[in-house]
Parts: structure tokens; C-alpha cells; sequence
């Protein structure tokens, strides 16, 4: 009798949980969709306004107008008015350069303070760590004038050397990966009579293929995203990349928001699916790397 | 504080041995220490040898043509003397017109004599070394080492010297050089009135750091530096702690057992990271605008972002709140890694417990999450403080706000410290000596806290733990 009554309240209160549990996950549901819709839509506005041809200049005054046209014509002008296929090459090639240089430093340097041991690696780390926290627009004057007095302002291969020269200041992910890879393994191949160097390309780097292939994607999307040091370095529009371009396009003086804002926005289409699609490869590496120096 | 007596202590250390080993060391030894190379060369080292002959060649060559004189500018205590201008040629009879001296390219070139001094004394630091293991591996009886062993050497026990070298050279010119240089510019008065060339610029020792702190009768710039330090520090605490937490909530949500089309809602929002941080703002500062579509929805005509009223807090939180449309996205994608990572018997034992969702947040999410994620944390904070692209993006540091930009210290009030350094050296009436004042400041702050974090952090001290 006592156990029928407890099972039978037992039973009740599951049903209650039950009926709280779908409350609460309705409401889940509820915020998700509304901040879904929140997040969306400022790139759904994006892609609508890249789309949208209007007869006139293309000011944007009422979010539907009367006479709407949805078409390609503002990337037609992208290409055919403004020096954007230009900028797209100088983008690139800056990208794939300093990318190269970038990954090949930031392995050798993880290599070297993982890997081995020497007398001042634990100094060389402390000094890296000290000059990564100054401000990296405190030296960049000094980098204008630097790069002035040897003449390579103004050019993409200052800007190129702007973004691979300091490479070596962000090695952290990189060696903290490194660092899990058993040393038992290079014992190994020392005993057979490997040199350091051979070890780092038959035993290392193949092993390390998920933090490479981060690198070389963080390093290849940082020029389609960086504004600050080509707007300083650069100001000859044949040299702008992407980003310095489009902005030029709706913050300048020639150019007024109201003109050039739905052809901006089919720029910024353009760089955004090529990052996109760089990002998502690289989306399960981004986690591993962030998080590699704390959970283990 | 220890750490650092026992570097110097063993640095004191080396030097002493270095000195004994040359007073008693051969011939060889005293050789190269006056011509570099020398000693290998006699002990038939001949191409080391001439390598370490043309690195000295060179140098002097250098310091003689070009850097000594720059150097010495340093020991003279002032950056030129010498204005540009006409100057009567009295031989020639007419007015010839001279360029003056460059403060600037003093000072710059001054520093890179510097550096190269110092790189100098490294090599010829190692090429003393080497004759003195030289000595050694002789009074042991075993042959000196050849050309072909020393380079086997460079890619087996000294490979990391190969593999640093080349990172390092460029660290050193693009941040170390220019560090310096700029760290050197806080103690000259270098601003608009002193602007070479046609103008010198001079050494005036730590007035500019009384400038930027002091009130000094309405010329000092304190008030105007706590109010932007201030605002700094507010924007940093909710910039890190609305995305770390909001993020988490949703991260949460989105995981919850039960939930369904996890996968869309993630890419939901993943999908505003993989569009550029530049495109997102220069959208919202559009989207924003007076005449931006969110006044033509709302029917308002509110500057959303150069809003005055309130000491500009419409524009202040807007920033904060367009960041969280940046920044949670981010924080989603990291804790779902995380959150699938806590044990799940954990949880199990909460419940059995008899914990409600609330306490096992409290009690198992949250002090995971922070363990996991406290480097990170504070690398957020850090970031945050220096967090250029959102600000200048987005409303350029503005309003101007009187107050604040009177006494020509151009700060306006969305500005952080770093924009305000950006305004200072870019405007037209720039004042570099300032923004050098204030970048070191920055470093001391992002110093002082990535120590704290660093020390903390496993990563740091448990680097042997998986291998």
C-alpha cells in the first residue's frame, strides 16, 4: 500500500518535472530564435543592400521603396568604377606572402622553445612575453619612418614584411601544441641517428598538421581583416588591399556615404564569403587553439 | 624581485669567468679579441675565421662612414643643433642654401647604430667564446672542430639557433627597433611645434610625463587622462564580462539535452564571426547613422553614435552593445568546446543530490568554466583595453566632447587610451612626445595583468606535463 503511494507520487512528480522541462525548453527556444533573428539580420540587411538597385544615386531613406529593383548592378560597378578587382590582387598577394613567412616563423620558433632546451630559452620566452604587451601602434610611426628611410613605403612588400616580421610574438598556440606531442617519440628517432632537423620534418610537423593548418588559415585571413596598418602605411589607392578600399569608399571626402553605400556593401559581400569560407575551415581548429593552453 | 637579482648575479657571473678565461687564455685567444677570427684562423678554423674578419670589416666600416657618428649624438645630449636655412658662403660670394639637421633621422638612426653595437658585441662575444673552447678541447688533446662539424652542429644540438635567428632579426627591426625609438620619443619634446624638418626636436627628460599627469594650471592633461583611463576600464570590465557571460548562457542554451537543431542555431550565429570585424562595423556604424536604417524603422532621428546628451551614453552603449553582437558569438564557439568536456558524472552527481539547474550552474558549469577559461579571461580584458578596431570604427572616438578636448588634449569621449594615442599622432597639430607617454602607460597596465594571468596559468608551468 505504503510503496503504491510513493510510486504513484513518484509518477506525479515526473509528469511535473516533465511539464516544467517543456516550459523551460519552450522558452530556450524562444530566446534562441529571437537572438537568432537579431544576429541574422544585420547580414541579411548586408546581402539586401548589396543587391539593391535603385535608378538613383541609392540613397537609403526607407528600408522597402516604392520602385524596389533587386539585381547585380552594384557589383557590376564594384568591378567596372572602382579599382576593387585591383585591391582583391594586391589583398591576395599580400595574404599568401606574409602567410608563408608568418607559418614558417612561428614554427621554427615554436620548434625551438618546445622542443629543445637551451641555456636561454626561459629568458627569450619572458622577453617575447614582455614585447607582445606593448600597443602595436606605439612603434608603427616609428615603422612609417623606418620603412621611408629605406624607401619601401607605399608598397605592398612593406606591408607584407609589417605583418610577418612580428610573427614570432604569437607562438603560444603553436608551441602549446608542440608541448603535448610525447617526447618518447624523438628519443626514438635520436637513437637511429636523426638530426634535430630531420626530426622536426619526418617526426614534428606531420604530427602537427591541426595547428598548422590554423596558422596558415589565421595568418592568410589577417590582411583581408587588418585596417589599421595599411591605412598608416599605405596611401596610393593602386596599393590599397580589401579592407582599406572599401572603407576609402564611404569614409572619405569625395565620396559621400549616400553614393557608394550599396556598392560598399557588395564589397563587403565579396570579402565576406572569402573569409567566411576561411573561417569555417578553420572553425574546429579555432577552438583547439584557444583553449590548448588552459583545459588539458 | 629574486628572479632578477640571480639573472644579473649570473650574468655578473659569465662576465667574471669570460674575463678570467681571456687573461689566462693562449695567444689565440688575446688575438681575436682585437681582430675577430684571428685565432681560428691559426688553428686552421680559415673559413669561421674569415667569416668573423668580415663581420668586423664591416662593422667598422659602418660605425666609420655612417653610425658613429649617430652614436655620438647620444653622449653630445641633444638631438642637432643646426637649423636649415641660407647660409652666406663667403669664398662663393652668394647665399647657399643648407638642410639643417634631422632630429628625427638623428634619433632613428642613432638607435639602429645602437642595436647593431649590440649585435655586434654578441658576435664577437661568441667568437671569443669559441677560441676559448678551442683552448680547452687543445689541452685536452682532441682536435679543434672543422668547418663541416660545426655546420652539423647548427642543425643538430645548436639548431635552435637556425631556427631563431631569422624570426628574431625581424622582431628586432619591426618591434624591438621601433620600440625603442619610440619609448626614447616620451623624453623629447616632439609635437607640432617641433617637427623636423625645418624644426629640431630635444631631449626634456620627464616633463612630458608631467604634462600627462599633472593639472598644471588647465595645461596639464590628468583630468582628461583619468576620464579617458576611466572610461577605458568601464568599457574594457563590460566589453569582457557581457560577452564571457551572455556568450556562456547561450552556450548553455543551445546545449541543454533536449534542445533540437542544435546545429542551425550554432551556425546562426557562427556565422557573424566569419564575417570580417572591419565589414561588421563600418555596417553598424552605417546601420546606426543619423540617416542609418534603424532611425528610418524606428521613425526617430536619434545619432545613435554621436549622441552628446547624458556625457554620450547613447553612444557608449551602443558600442557595448555592437561589440556583444561581435564578441558573444566567439564566447559560444569556445564554451561549446568546454562544456562538452565536463565530466558527465558530475552532473549526475548534482542531481542525485538533489541540486536544481540554478545551483548546479553555480556549482559545477560556472567554476569549471572559469578554471578553463580564466587565461582567457584576462587575455580578453587585456585585448579589450587595447580594442582599436571597435572604437575607431565605429564612432572614431567621438563626440567631441568639450571638456575634454579643450586644453588641446584632443581626447574626445568614446575615446580609449589607444585611440586617443592614434588621434595624437595623426592630427594635424600631432604630439608624439604625448601618445609616447600614454602608450607606455598602456604597456605598464596590459603588463602588470597578463603577469598576473601568466604566472597563473597552467599552460605555463605544466609545459612538460605531456610529454
Amino acid at each position: 500500500m505504503s510503496n503504491g503511494v510513493y510510486e504513484i507520487r513518484r509518477a506525479k512528480k515526473r509528469m511535473g518535472q516533465k511539464s516544467k522541462n517543456a516550459v523551460v525548453n519552450g522558452l530556450i527556444y524562444f530566446v534562441l530564435a529571437l537572438l537568432g533573428i537579431l544576429w541574422i539580420l544585420p547580414i541579411i540587411y548586408l546581402l539586401y543592400t548589396a543587391l539593391r538597385v535603385t535608378p538613383d544615386t541609392g540613397i537609403i531613406n526607407k528600408l522597402i521603396p516604392a520602385d524596389l529593383k533587386l539585381g547585380f548592378g552594384n557589383f557590376y560597378k564594384l568591378f567596372k568604377e572602382t579599382m576593387f578587382k585591383r585591391w582583391l590582387g594586391n589583398t591576395f598577394f599580400v595574404a599568401v606572402c606574409s602567410c608563408a613567412i608568418t607559418t614558417l616563423f612561428i614554427l621554427m620558433v615554436s620548434y625551438a622553445l618546445s622542443r629543445m632546451r637551451f641555456k636561454a630559452r626561459k629568458p627569450i620566452m619572458n622577453i617575447m612575453l614582455i614585447l607582445g604587451m606593448f600597443p602595436g601602434f606605439m612603434s608603427m610611426i616609428a615603422v612609417y619612418f623606418i620603412l621611408k628611410a629605406v624607401n619601401l613605403n607605399n608598397s605592398l612588400v612593406a606591408l607584407i614584411l609589417v605583418y610577418s616580421a612580428g610573427a614570432a610574438l604569437s607562438y603560444y598556440i603553436c608551441k602549446g601544441f608542440f608541448d603535448t606531442i610525447p617526447r618518447s617519440l624523438e628519443e626514438a628517432a635520436i637513437l637511429d641517428g636523426a638530426s634535430q632537423f630531420t626530426i622536426l620534418f619526418r617526426v614534428t610537423l606531420p604530427l602537427a598538421k591541426p595547428v598548422i593548418v590554423y596558422t596558415v588559415l589565421t595568418s592568410f585571413i589577417a590582411p583581408w581583416c587588418d585596417f589599421i596598418f595599411v591605412n598608416t602605411i599605405i596611401n596610393d589607392a593602386n596599393k590599397y588591399t580589401v579592407a582599406l578600399g572599401l572603407y576609402r569608399l564611404i569614409n572619405s571626402q569625395n565620396s559621400s556615404f549616400n553614393e557608394n553605400f550599396t556598392v560598399f556593401c557588395a564589397g563587403a559581400v565579396i570579402v565576406g564569403v572569402i573569409v567566411g569560407a576561411l573561417f569555417m575551415g578553420m572553425q574546429r581548429y579555432y577552438v583547439e587553439g584557444v583553449t590548448s593552453g588552459s583545459v588539458k | 624581485m629574486n628572479k632578477i637579482a640571480n639573472a644579473f648575479r649570473r650574468f655578473g657571473h659569465g662576465v667574471k669567468q669570460a674575463v678570467y678565461d681571456v687573461v689566462h687564455g693562449s695567444v689565440a685567444v688575446k688575438l681575436s679579441c682585437v681582430i675577430m677570427g684571428l685565432g681560428q684562423m691559426m688553428r686552421k678554423q680559415i673559413i669561421k675565421g674569415l667569416i668573423y674578419l668580415l663581420i668586423e670589416a664591416g662593422f667598422i666600416a659602418f660605425m666609420v662612414l655612417f653610425g658613429g657618428k649617430y652614436l655620438g649624438y647620444f653622449f653630445t645630449g641633444n638631438l642637432g643643433t643646426q637649423l636649415g636655412g641660407e647660409i652666406w658662403n663667403e669664398a662663393a660670394g652668394i647665399y647657399e642654401y643648407t638642410s639643417g639637421e634631422n632630429s628625427f633621422l638623428i634619433l632613428l638612426y642613432g638607435v639602429v647604430s645602437f642595436i647593431l653595437l649590440i649585435v655586434f658585441v654578441t658576435i664577437w662575444a661568441m667568437n671569443v667564446k669559441g677560441n676559448v673552447n678551442n683552448d680547452k678541447a687543445i689541452a685536452e688533446g682532441k682536435p679543434v672542430s672543422t668547418f663541416k662539424q660545426d655546420c652539423s652542429m647548427l642543425i643538430n644540438r645548436k639548431f635552435y639557433l637556425l631556427l631563431l635567428v631569422p624570426p628574431f632579426a625581424g622582431l628586432l627591426v619591426f618591434t624591438v627597433m621601433p620600440l625603442i625609438f619610440m619609448i626614447l620619443i616620451a623624453f623629447t619634446n616632439y609635437d607640432y611645434e617641433h617637427t623636423p624638418p625645418g624644426q629640431l626636436f630635444n631631449w626634456v627628460g620627464f616633463s612630458t610625463f608631467g604634462k600627462l599627469f599633472s593639472i598644471g594650471g588647465g595645461s596639464g592633461f590628468l583630468l582628461v587622462f583619468l576620464r579617458v583611463l576611466a572610461w577605458t576600464f568601464i568599457w574594457a570590465f563590460f566589453a569582457t564580462f557581457t560577452n564571457y557571460f551572455l556568450g556562456m548562457i547561450l552556450a548553455l542554451m543551445i546545449n541543454k539535452k533536449g534542445i533540437r537543431l542544435k546545429m542551425l542555431w550554432r551556425t546562426l550565429f557562427v556565422v557573424a564571426i566569419a564575417v570580417p570585424q572591419f565589414v561588421t562595423l563600418l555596417l553598424m556604424q552605417k546601420i546606426l547613422d543619423g540617416d542609418g536604417i534603424l532611425n528610418v524603422i524606428l521613425g526617430t532621428n536619434t545619432r545613435w553614435l554621436a549622441d552628446t546628451r547624458y556625457a554620450s551614453l547613447i553612444p557608449r552603449v551602443m558600442i557595448i552593445l555592437v561589440n556583444m553582437w561581435i564578441g558573444i558569438p566567439y564566447t559560444i564557439l569556445m564554451c561549446s568546446g568546454i562544456l562538452m568536456n565536463i565530466p558527465s558524472e558530475m552532473y549526475e552527481a548534482g542531481r542525485l543530490d538533489g541540486a536544481n539547474p540554478v545551483q548546479l550552474f553555480r556549482k559545477i558549469v560556472l567554476p569549471y568554466m572559469l578554471h578553463a577559461t580564466g587565461p582567457y579571461l584576462i587575455t580578453q580584458f587585456v585585448g579589450n583595453i587595447n580594442n582599436f578596431n571597435v572604437i575607431w570604427l565605429l564612432t572614431g572616438g567621438g563626440p567631441v566632447d568639450n571638456i575634454l578636448y579643450g586644453a588641446g588634449s584632443k581626447a574626445q569621449s568614446t575615446d580609449l587610451l589607444v585611440t586617443w594615442l592614434y588621434r595624437l599622432t595623426t592630427d594635424v597639430n600631432p604630439q608624439y612626445n604625448v601618445a609616447s607617454v600614454i602608450g607606455i602607460v598602456i604597456f605598464v597596465i596590459s603588463a602588470a595583468l597578463s603577469l598576473i594571468t601568466y604566472n597563473r596559468s597552467s599552460s605555463a608551468k605544466n609545459e612538460e606535463d605531456y610529454q
